[in-house]
């Protein structure tokens, strides 16, 4: 069985994104959490960039713009979640996700 | 061929090998290392610009305040990472993400993806510049809200909200 | 055996891998980072000789190799890797005595807890110079400047617990990057006028005929260029960090001082030197003639030993800037040679005195010196007379007669010359008063008095910068093999007028060591306490000078406090106007939801407190199912995700 390009591509992108979610469902530690979420986006970008690559007719620069606005959105995501880290160090002196469930029903 | 094996098994066990270590620190700068090389990846595919805002956001700026909200948060308890009565979480994770993973690779392999001979699609900045102030300036506008009112979040989450009046020592 | 100029990158290369290396070694593996510093630089100084033999082949020719770093769409960065006998000299030199200085810092730093680090920073800041050096673009250039900056920023502030050192190098890294911004807005300035950053382009580059012919503003440029000059090599109005840098380890402050970073500024004006229009040179001989004497000056009145050595460091920068600015930048670089050598020798001669004296380096402490470090003092006196200029045999004699002849050909104004024979008295007299006070006489106190030679590690790079410091005369006499090398068009007129000058130039360094002998030499100090004769002479002139004629003082009292007043001013608008402004808002919103809720209370609000009481009963319902366990949402999507696959897949769905 012989792959092309774009399958690689996308196998890579598939393993990270189980990595991060890996991260994000076994650690308890809200960076961590932060963290696997942050290679899952990784991961869709990779995706865009792939198909844009190997994906034929397409517009020109499309796969580049969407991976451009997911990096932008990503950083304002990483920035509000790791401040909401520190506000919940704050509140309860620890980063462990499962005690921060006070909103709970 | 042999760059992207390369670039990918850099990446995902740095990534795996950040997500199980104990020391938060370590773990950040692996991951620092992961997103160097995703955008290894992003250069290998052509992709120049995009692997300049990987390496600034990512590299330059979330390492950043990762690297500030470890050291932060740093007295907590150490997290345990595989201590025993997380154990049935693990599993669950090591189950649902392997699920996940299978079916992802299931899917890859058996869908008929276009060939090799693709022609490279060439980008410029300049083109990307004429993108994003023609068609996409709504788009970019729109992402720049999202940016001011992210930052002004994260000031106001991560503030202490207590303000005494006092004005500061100049 | 030589280089081609697509393997000129190797030369830096070997270094930052070092540096990589050392980075990566685990924390105490001094051995390791230290055999890998020292086993790339040698690598690195074996290429540099292959450049040199390149471009001793063909020194006319200037072999540039370019390549393309990112397309803007329209137009190209590009960047590239230059060989020609500047070039390779410089290399060769920087390996060298860097080499040297490696070796003798592992003889120096043994005892060190973080010595592994020092030797990556090391390696790091030869790693950025040699980019400085062998770049084709000033962009690059500028690139591998900035890396010196952080570098030497790194090591000066190596000892990191001393509040100095700490503060040392923040002075440095903020004064040199004021220099930079101007050399920034220069290389700005030139993109915009010349399209190009790229040196030598095959007659597309800057300093080729056909752009400097089109070239217009040129002087403002130049002189914007120089800026970054003057941060780095320490000329006159921001010559106050370099004193302080010798905050470091002693190996650093030779670094600094020799090879690396002052050399730096030096080395940027002699490449751009077809760049500056005679307006900006005489602003740059003005300037560097002002470095030279109030660097001398400064230096006669100073007590620690390393710092008497950077003070000279700035005298001898402003030379080597005097030269470019009369128009002889050979002559600029040869000093720049010789004086990487003797300095280096002098600043790790004082590196050996310290190390022995257990860190004490406060002349008045030291003395009797010769005596148990007899190599160390015979080193040290070699450079010594490298630096005063001691005739016919020393380097350093030679380079000097050379600026100081083209700053008497030079046919604007004399009175650099006049500055430039004042400082040669000047430097004859503090050396001699350096040398006299450390090694002359009986110790004055305990750690002298118990000194002991250093290790061969430190000893063996000290013969060899000696006998370097003495052999670089060759480059200039019998023949002037250096000028015919680099610049040969200038050669002719060299010379012209040369016995008068030397003559008068010999009998100001016998004048000067005559002094020096007479205050200190002849009847040596006998107690620590004892007062300084030059201060017992001229007791405010020598307080003045001993508090480094008060810049540090100058620049506190007036950017400082511009600087504070700004702030104060930005805060008072601040509070006062903006938060007005902001408050008026507020009270006026504040107003209109009043109103608003008055009209709410009574008309609406009946109505919906029913809907409100249903939607509450569902909401409670629904909130039964957030259980608040973040992972548990995680994991049902991910869950659901899975189970889509599959229900498309084997329900029929597609």
């Amino acid at each position: 069985m012989s792959l092309s390009p774009l399958q690689l591509c996308l196998l890579f992108s598939s393993a990270l994104f189980c990595v991060g979610l890996f991260g994000a469902l076994a650690r308890s530690n809200t960076i961590l959490v932060l963290l696997g979420i942050e290679l899952m986006l990784n991961a869709a970008n990779l995706n865009f960039i792939a198909f844009w690559r190997f994906g034929g007719a397409h517009a020109p620069a499309s796969g580049v713009l969407f991976a451009i606005f997911s990096i932008a959105v990503a950083a304002a995501e990483a920035a509000v979640g790791l401040a909401l880290v520190i506000a919940i160090y704050r509140h309860q002196k620890n980063i462990r996700l499962q005690d921060a469930s006070r909103l709970k029903g | 061929m042999i760059t992207l094996l390369i670039i990918a098994t850099v990446t995902v066990v740095s990534a795996g090998v950040a997500l199980l270590l104990r020391n938060l620190i370590h773990s950040a700068l692996l991951l620092i290392g992961n997103w160097v090389g995703v955008a290894a990846f992003y250069l290998w595919a052509g992709a120049e610009f995009v692997a300049f805002a990987q390496v600034l956001v990512y590299v330059g700026a979330v390492s950043m305040i990762v690297l500030f909200a470890v050291l932060l948060t740093s007295r907590s308890p150490a997290d345990m990472a595989l201590a025993p009565h997380t154990r049935s979480r693990v599993l669950a994770a090591v189950v649902t993400s392997g699920a996940v993973l299978g079916v992802l690779l299931g899917a890859v392999i058996s869908t008929p993806l276009p060939g090799t001979n693709i022609t490279v699609p060439s980008v410029t900045v300049r083109d990307l510049g004429n993108q994003l102030g023609g068609p996409h300036a709504g788009a970019v506008l729109v992402v720049g809200v999202i940016l001011t009112v992210a930052l002004i979040g994260a000031v106001v989450i991560a503030s202490t909200g207590r303000d005494d009046g006092k004005p500061d020592a100049p | 055996m030589s280089l081609s100029a697509d393997l000129l990158w190797l030369i830096p290369a070997l270094p930052l891998i070092a540096a990589v290396v050392g980075a990566c070694a685990p924390r105490g593996a001094f051995k390791l980072a230290a055999a890998a510093a020292i086993a790339a630089l040698t690598g690195a100084l074996l290429l540099s000789c292959g450049a040199l033999a390149t471009a001793l082949a063909a020194p006319a020719a200037k072999l540039a190799s370019n390549f393309t770093w990112f397309d803007l769409g329209h137009g190209a960065v590009r960047l590239g890797w230059l060989i020609d006998p500047l070039t390779a000299l410089m290399c060769v030199m920087v390996t060298f005595v860097g080499l040297l200085i490696f070796v003798f810092s592992t003889g120096y730093m043994r005892d060190d807890a973080r010595a592994k680090q020092f030797f990556c920073f090391l390696s790091l800041f030869a790693a950025a110079m040699l980019g400085v050096i062998v770049a084709n673009s000033l962009l690059l250039l500028f690139v591998c400047w900035e890396l010196v900056g952080l570098a030497s920023y790194l090591l000066i502030g190596f000892w990191f617990q001393k509040p100095e050192a700490a503060a040392a190098a923040k002075k440095a890294f903020v004064t040199t990057r004021i220099g930079d911004l101007g050399l920034l807005l220069g290389l700005l300035w030139l993109q915009d006028s010349a399209g190009t950053l790229l040196l030598y382009d095959g007659g597309k580059g800057l300093l080729e005929p056909a752009v400097l012919a089109g070239l217009g503003g040129s002087t403002a440029i130049g002189l914007l260029l120089f800026c970054g000059a003057v941060g780095k090599s320490g000329q006159f109005p921001l010559h106050v960090w370099l004193p302080d840098a010798m905050e470091g380890p002693t190996p650093v402050s030779a670094l600094i001082h020799a090879a690396t970073m002052v050399a730096a500024g030096v080395f940027l004006m002699a490449r751009v030197f077809p760049l500056l229009t005679p307006d900006a040179l005489t602003v740059i001989a003005f300037t560097g003639a002002v470095t030279a004497l109030i660097g001398a000056l400064i230096a006669c009145a100073q007590n620690d030993l390393k710092r008497i050595l950077a003070f000279s460091t700035v005298s001898q920068l402003g030379y080597m800037m005097l030269a470019i600015g009369v128009g002889s930048w050979v002559a600029a670089i040869f000093h720049l040679l010789t004086h990487a050598f003797f300095k280096a020798l002098l600043f790790l001669g004082a590196g050996s005195v310290i190390h022995a004296a257990h860190h004490e380096q406060d002349i008045r402490q030291l003395g009797g010196l010769r005596g148990p470090m007899r190599v160390t003092f015979a080193t040290f006196a070699i450079g010594m007379m490298a630096l005063a200029g001691v005739p016919f045999l020393f380097s350093g004699f030679w380079s000097k007669e050379a600026i100081l002849h083209a700053t008497h050909a030079w046919g604007v104004s004399q009175l650099p010359l006049y500055t430039g024979l004042a400082a040669v008295v000047l430097t004859a007299f503090y050396m001699t008063r350096l040398v006299a006070e450390t090694f002359l006489g009986a110790p004055r106190s305990e750690p002298a008095a118990h000194a002991h030679e250093s290790p061969a590690v430190m000893t063996v790079p000290l013969a060899l910068l000696a006998a370097c410091a003495i052999l670089l005369s060759l480059l200039a006499w019998p023949s002037p093999w250096l000028q015919l090398l680099l610049d040969p068009s200038a050669a002719a007129n060299d010379h012209a007028d040369g016995v008068g000058l030397m003559a008068l130039s010999i009998a100001l360094v016998a004048l000067g060591l005559g002094a020096g002998w007479a205050m200190y030499g002849r009847k040596p100090r006998e107690k620590s306490m004892s007062a300084d004769p030059l201060a017992a002479r001229a007791p405010r002139v020598f307080a003045f000078l001993a508090a480094r004629m008060k810049f540090d003082e100058l620049y506190a009292a007036t950017f400082g406090r511009a600087a504070y007043a700004l702030a104060v001013f930005a805060d008072a608008l601040d509070r006062h106007g903006w938060d007005g402004a902001v408050r008026l808002l507020a009270r006026l919103g504040r107003f209109t939801g009043l109103v608003n809720r008055e009209a709410d209370e009574d008309g609406l609000n009946a109505g919906f407190d029913a809907t409100s009481e249903s939607l509450r009963k569902t909401g409670r319902a629904y909130s039964r199912a957030q259980t608040g366990d973040a992972h548990g949402y995680l994991l049902m999507i991910a869950f659901g995700f899975v189970v889509l696959v599959f229900a498309v897949l084997f329900g029929g769905a597609r």
